[in-house]
């Protein structure tokens, strides 16, 4: 048995972003000794990266706005794969969600009457996203990063949770991970764990996730007993730098669309209104006179296309590029710079301004930005009770980016940060009260820790074999060109063996160096997690015999109303990495018909 | 381009080495892709920390041809011929290679007295633009810790670290000072324990803000302002005398951030 120190708390957060710090708030106020693992520094996130803004119907800026109306685009946006219940939720928890963050401190731009500004964002039929400039997500995780260090929590940063840990009982009772400064392991023991880990886009080559997107949440729960769902459904931002080329992938905000920017082909032409699916034709304009009206006042026109929701505008791009209407670069134009003052673009996307300033030498005052589609977010995850976060593995609650059903196939920009906030609050509620009810010790099972820390050591034992970074690399490849935006069949077969090679490699690597500090090291003990939830995604598009949302098929273009009925549900049969995945047809959650109603509402 | 020499220093705390490595940059390429072309090809072990690679979170601080510097926003065309130098951050302990310890910075974070806002009426708060945009600038901060890391108060005097909060605090208490709902007054803390008093303006925090953040005009000058006008000004101690029962009487209106 390996030596390792050990900490006891009665809520153990996984993931210190928007849902992690979220939690954690609401279980200290709860009275319950909470503590948080991060695996990079505290503020460092990913949440950091959201630029856009918070959706909530605040109705501020449209007073007509209102849950119903949220409720409605949310689940249209998802392509009706949402769980409906989640998506009621979020619509009418997440005003007041925003509301709170003044509270704690945050400083969000402001109304003429001094309320919260909100701007428009595809998919949302009224202006609803409350927003700092285009740096939303820091103002979020800053404010909830000092509300959490004024509350006293214990933060443990820089420490990788590599598994979860079981009790007699089966149920989750904490984490074994290790010192990234050290390389020491590290247990800890808690009542409930909520996992807020956030995303996967690491596995694919062209993204906007930083290095931390490896899917170590999703892994860690489908690993523990709790089923994964909608894991083919990935969202391709539309709008990636697409030069020079050591920032491809990089994020560009959906805001220089709310904000008047459009997508012109290389001819010149204002594409996307040939690419307007009919579910969206009654609400959106026809023609750009109209469209440019609507930006000043949404009662003169209908909505511009390029606020489409965003799985509708990448596969737009990617059609434009395709027919060789594409920039030289392989990407499209986005031009704000002749729609818009320089003033007014310096001033609502400044980090836009400076980001192709200083790394594209672009001036986007004065040229347009060459963009096209990135890897961005994962609508599947783990699967969830709406209204507590807790999965089907007791003590096991996940929130945010690693849960899944609010977003159904299709995310909508700003209903991000707002899922963060409403149900990162619930699984702090959710897993307090499963606390209370909870009876009897648990004891920690040892041999699993044993075990955790026996394979994360194995590559050192090594001392030739594959390299890490070679693996990450033709794994990325690899989902770009066969799980990519568009899909085929005979892609994802090749993908799903092509998985399995990568796996054997896996089991062959080989670390150079010490422990300490030592990033080939950290990267060989993710790539177990991105594995397993890259197969899930491959298993996922295979059995998806349709298109929709964040999953396309070039065989099966259309939709289909028996797989609009279900999600697909993978379970792990062994807990392990590596072991069998199953995977079977779950019923979506009935929606009832008041529900109903307001989805088929005309405009 | 051509090939270029990187002068990585590679040790632990108890010393190190500067190593070579010949690279040769594509276009555009920023110093982090170097590092990491390095990590992937020779040295899977080089020790660097990042997070984003877009300038947002701030996690790749370190010190290019000897100034503080973002490694993802520092462009390999825009640096002079001749080899590149790469060190870590001086002010703070070394845990391998580029990666020091900043919890220094973490500390000095717990103790700042936290926002106390007034309840919030029902709606939530009125504020207008032109009173948060001081605050927002603030607010911009990545936490890169360049600051800190190039203040020579800390950088060339440890011992100054247990009294001195830095410039990344110094704006984080002007943003406080500034926000419009707040009723704490941090004003003698600042200047008794958090060593406003030891800056001597000189500006080498602002010079090296990848956020462009005005630290010393925007937020140090107006708060050693504000401090002095609440410590040396018998005039303005009075009036301090009747404003803090303001904000005092305000602040017994709050509700207290719970716990």
């Amino acid at each position: 048995m390996t030596d390792y120190e050990q900490h006891d708390y009665d809520v153990l957060i996984i993931g210190a972003g928007g849902a992690g710090l979220r939690a954690a708030i609401e279980a200290e106020q709860r009275g319950l000794k909470v503590g948080i693992v991060t695996k990079s520094l505290l503020g460092k996130a990913h949440t950091v990266m959201a630029e856009g803004g918070i959706a909530a119907a605040m109705g501020n800026v449209y007073p007509e706005d209102n849950w119903k109306v949220h409720f409605r685009d949310t689940m249209r946006g998802g392509k009706m794969l949402n769980n409906y219940r989640m998506a009621e939720l979020h619509a009418k928890e997440s005003p007041e969600r925003v509301l709170e963050l003044e509270q704690w401190g945050a400083l969000f731009d402001r109304t003429k009457d001094g309320k919260i500004l909100q701007r428009d964002f595809g998919g949302h039929r009224y202006a609803r996203l409350a927003h700092v400039g285009d740096r939303t997500g820091l103002e979020l995780i800053r404010t909830l990063q000092q509300k959490v260090v004024s509350m006293g929590t214990d933060v443990f940063m820089e420490c990788k949770v590599l598994q979860l840990v079981h009790d007699a009982d089966g149920r989750v009772a904490g984490c074994v991970a290790y010192w990234r400064a050290t390389g020491e392991f590290v247990t800890f023991r808690a009542k409930a764990v909520i996992v807020a880990t956030g995303g996967t886009g690491r596995s694919w080559m062209f993204t906007t996730n930083s290095w931390e997107g490896t899917g170590d949440g999703h892994a860690m729960c489908l690993w523990a007993g709790a089923q994964l769902i909608d894991m083919e459904c990935i969202q391709f931002h539309p709008t990636g730098m697409v030069w020079p080329l050591s920032v491809r992938g990089l994020l560009v905000t959906e805001s220089v669309r709310g904000d008047g920017g459009v997508l012109r082909n290389a001819e010149g032409k204002r594409f996307m209104f040939d690419y307007v699916a009919d579910m969206f034709r009654a609400e959106t304009a026809d023609s750009e006179e109209e469209a440019d009206k609507w930006y000043d006042d949404h009662s003169a026109g209908r909505r511009p296309p390029e606020l489409l929701p965003r799985d509708e505008v990448a596969r737009a791009i990617n059609t434009e590029v395709k027919a060789g209407r594409g920039t030289a670069h392989g990407g499209v134009f986005l031009d704000i710079a002749s729609r818009r003052s320089p003033e007014f673009i310096k001033r609502r996307l400044p980090s836009m301004y400076h980001q192709f300033m200083e790394l594209a030498g672009v001036d986007i005052t004065r040229e347009p930005m060459e963009i096209g589609p990135t890897c961005h977010y994962i609508m599947g995850g783990v699967k969830v009770d709406a209204d507590s976060a807790a999965t089907r593995t007791a003590g096991l609650f996940a929130a945010g980016e690693v849960a899944a059903g609010l977003h159904g196939a299709n995310r909508l920009g700003g209903n991000s940060l707002s899922d963060l906030l409403v149900f990162g609050r619930r699984a702090g509620v959710g897993a307090a009260d499963y606390i209370e009810s909870r009876q009897g010790d648990s004891e920690f099972d040892t041999g699993e820790v044993d075990r955790a820390i026996h394979e994360a050591l194995d590559p050192f034992e090594r001392a030739t074999g594959e390299n890490p970074y070679d693996v990450q690399h033709d794994l990325q490849e690899m989902m770009q060109a066969d799980v990519g935006i568009i899909r085929t069949a005979s892609e994802i077969d090749e993908a799903i063996v092509q998985l399995e090679s990568l796996s054997d490699r896996v089991k062959h690597l080989s670390v150079k160096g010490g422990r300490a500090y030592n990033p080939g090291w950290n990267l060989a003990t993710d790539l177990p997690a991105m594995l397993s939830v890259c197969k899930c995604v491959a298993i996922g598009a295979r059995e998806r015999k349709e298109s929709r949302g964040g999953h396309t098929r070039e065989d099966f273009p259309k939709a289909d109303a028996h797989y609009g009925s279900i999600n697909f549900a993978h379970s792990s049969d062994t807990g392990t990495w590596d072991g069998p995945i199953t995977t079977e047809e779950s019923p979506l959650l009935a929606i009832p018909d008041e529900f109903r109603a307001l989805l088929e509402e005309a405009t | 381009m051509t090939d270029v020499t990187m002068r990585i220093w590679r040790g632990d705390a108890s010393g190190g080495e500067f190593v070579d490595y010949e690279v040769a940059p594509n276009e555009g390429e920023v110093v982090l892709d170097i590092v990491h072309r390095i990590q992937a090809t020779v040295a899977p072990d080089l020790a660097c920390r990042w997070n984003c690679k877009a300038g947002k979170c701030g996690s790749c601080s370190a010190e290019v041809n000897g100034r503080p510097r973002l490694m993802c926003m520092t462009r390999m065309q825009d640096l002079p011929a001749g080899p590149v130098t790469l060190t870590p951050m001086k002010t703070f302990p070394i845990i391998r290679d580029l990666v020091t310890d900043v919890s220094f910075n973490y500390v000095m974070a717990e103790k700042v007295p936290a926002f106390l806002p007034p309840p919030m009426p029902e709606g939530g708060y009125r504020m207008f633009q032109k009173d948060v945009e001081r605050g927002q600038e603030f607010r911009k901060c990545i936490e890169c810790f360049l600051c800190q890391d190039v203040c020579h108060v800390i950088r060339d005097h440890e011992d100054n670290k247990a009294n001195y909060a830095g410039p990344r605090f110094f704006i984080r208490y002007a943003e406080l000072e500034m926000h419009p709902l707040d009723t704490n007054d941090r004003r003698e803390l600042v200047y008794e324990e958090m060593g406003l008093g030891y800056c001597n303006i000189t500006k080498c925090c602002t010079e090296v803000c990848p956020e462009h953040i005005h630290i010393t005009d925007n937020a140090i000058i107006p708060l050693k302002e504000r401090v002095v006008d609440a410590q040396f000004d018998p005039v303005a101690w009075l009036g301090r005398k009747i404003r803090r029962k303001t904000k005092r009487s305000a602040a017994e209106g709050a509700v207290q951030p719970s716990p």
